[in-house]
């Protein structure tokens, strides 16, 4: 299988794709990327948030796309078509989550509001990335 | 209070020079202007530039060493797009404490051509350069995110974007200090290339090169050297309150509100509203304002967190003309960032120049008449906002 472009922000396991992020064991706080060792709600001293998978599925919050290749470090496809991105609002964890849309989306096909499911795809040079993509049934 | 009692800029642009040229110039001019001499000045703050190396890390120093050491003591800080007004914080702060009487704050930046790009290197561990590797968001991607939910939640419209664009060209047009000095037309505005949908190249704010200083100083200090100024009525400089639900750049991810419901006001609008808190003052009572328009989009979002609309009404504002020159609270006169073109740590003390000529009724063709108060306001990166209240 083709490498993660980062580790430890998200899996894939049988072709299914989910973010990963920290809940706090103590208040119930959720953070994307995973952030242990201290917990970022201010009334909290909890000091072991512990790794969880996140909502596979949200609603968009808004979403644009770019229009130009993006600049270093991106590695932007040649020929490039303009890369789509969501903010995707997860309502169990309460979290906006900013992805690209897979390339079978555009702008003109999202609104804010649809909802959209987790999946990844390959950047330019390889790595794979999490993106938002049409819900299946 | 604080007294603003010099203000000078070097005109933005795409010079080409060392930022600490643009710095000094600025200095220079913020000095005459006082009827100061640098040597006078007992305290140097200088906001940074991340662009220029070492001497962009320890501006306070760049520049004092440039001006000359004088024994004066020195700062420098970070804030992103904030940097000049935590710059005028430290400055005012060290003035109100009774630890000087003349405070210089200089920001100014030297840009590479285009859209922003991270700071070279693999840095893996930091947010600014994972967004651009990871999504290709860059900040265009960013503001262009803010605008489509302003028109899905609120109808906002391409036009009402271009619109902004009009009205800051034509009082940008008025400012020889501005980088832009054409007036434009909607259907140009419209004509330009998308560049992050619904944002066009003509929404968007370049990058520029450009230098502003301002020359603070105690009340009792101007009353013995006879200097007259524009009093600061408040500096807010606060951060947000968690859970923050807004997605912000360079993040991935807004805070969590599953533990804790959000605040009861976004931090947009807390930055404001701190500052009318401090000064006892609200919406009502300004003259004039300059908001951060890193978009067009944006600067309607600043009406309602400012307090000048309800949430939503921005755009019938827009077209009611009110906030044009003329109108009954001009939203930046001095062009704003559609005619400048963003120099990061500079523009907020931009800013706090136009408010000073506009109260002193030395702004000239872009002058709004019988100004008392002027509000400045902006957010950057990373939580850092700020908003700067001087009255007449
Ligand atoms: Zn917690």
């Amino acid at each position: 299988m083709a490498r993660l472009a980062i580790d430890g922000w998200f899996t894939i396991e049988d072709g299914v794709t989910h973010l990963l992020g920290t809940r706090c064991p103590g208040c119930g706080t959720v953070c994307f990327p995973p952030q242990p060792g201290f917990c970022r709600n201010p009334r909290c001293e909890d000091d072991s948030p512990a790794l969880a998978r996140l909502s596979r599925r949200g609603r968009v919050w808004s979403y644009t796309n770019a229009c130009y290749p993006p600049p270093a470090p991106y590695v932007p496809a040649e020929p490039y078509t303009p890369v789509t991105l969501a903010a995707v609002e997860l309502e169990r964890e309460g979290i906006v989550v900013l992805g690209q849309v897979t390339p079978d989306l555009t702008v003109a096909d999202l609104s804010v509001g649809m909802e959209l499911e987790l999946t990844s795809g390959p950047l330019a040079d390889g790595p794979l990335v999490w993106m938002w993509g049409r819900p299946h049934a | 209070m604080t007294l603003v009692v010099g203000a000078g800029m070097h005109p933005w642009g795409k010079w080409g020079r060392p930022f600490v040229e643009y710095g000094v110039a600025a200095a220079r001019r913020a000095l005459a202007d006082a009827g100061l001499l640098w040597t006078d000045v007992q305290f140097v703050v200088g906001a940074d530039t991340i662009r220029n190396g070492y001497p962009g890390f320890v501006a306070g120093s760049s520049f004092a060493q440039a001006l000359g050491w004088s024994g004066a003591r020195f700062a420098s800080c970070y804030a992103a797009c904030a940097s000049g007004a935590h710059a005028i914080e430290i400055a005012r702060t060290r003035i109100l404490a009774g630890l000087c009487d003349v405070a210089l704050v200089i920001g100014a930046d030297s840009t590479p051509k285009g859209f922003f790009k991270p700071v070279g290197g693999d840095r893996h561990d930091d947010p600014d350069w994972l967004r651009f590797r990871l999504l290709g968001a860059s900040n265009p991607a960013y503001f262009a995110l803010y605008a489509r939910r302003r028109m899905a939640l609120y109808g906002s419209t391409a036009q009402d974007f271009a619109a902004v664009k009009v009205k800051n060209a034509r009082a940008g047009s008025l400012n020889p200090n501005a980088r832009y000095r054409k007036t434009v037309t909607a259907e140009e505005v419209l004509a330009s290339p998308m560049v992050a949908d619904p944002l066009r190249l003509m929404d968007i704010c370049a990058t520029s090169d450009g230098g502003a200083a301002v020359v603070l100083a105690s009340e009792s200090f101007a009353r013995r050297r006879g200097l007259s100024g524009v009093r600061i009525a408040a500096v807010s400089t606060v951060g947000p309150t968690f859970p923050n639900t807004v997605l912000e750049m360079p993040n991935f991810a807004t805070d969590s509100s599953a533990a804790v419901p959000p605040p009861e006001r976004a931090f947009r609008s807390s930055i404001a509203s701190a500052a009318y808190e401090e000064a006892g003052v609200g919406p009502g009572d300004l003259s004039l304002a300059e908001v951060y328009d890193l978009s067009t989009a944006l600067e309607l979002d600043w009406y309602e967190d400012i307090g000048l609309c309800e949430p939503g009404e921005a755009a019938e504002m827009l077209r009611s003309g009110e906030t044009a020159l003329g109108g009954k609270v001009p939203v930046n006169p001095s062009g704003g960032l559609a005619s400048f073109g963003e120099a990061i740590p500079a523009q907020a003390i931009a800013q706090v120049c136009e408010l000073t000529w506009q109260l002193r009724g030395a702004a000239g063709a872009r002058q709004v008449e019988g100004a008392r108060l002027g509000l400045a306001v902006n957010q950057g990166l990373f939580g850092h906002g700020s908003a700067i209240i001087t009255v007449v």
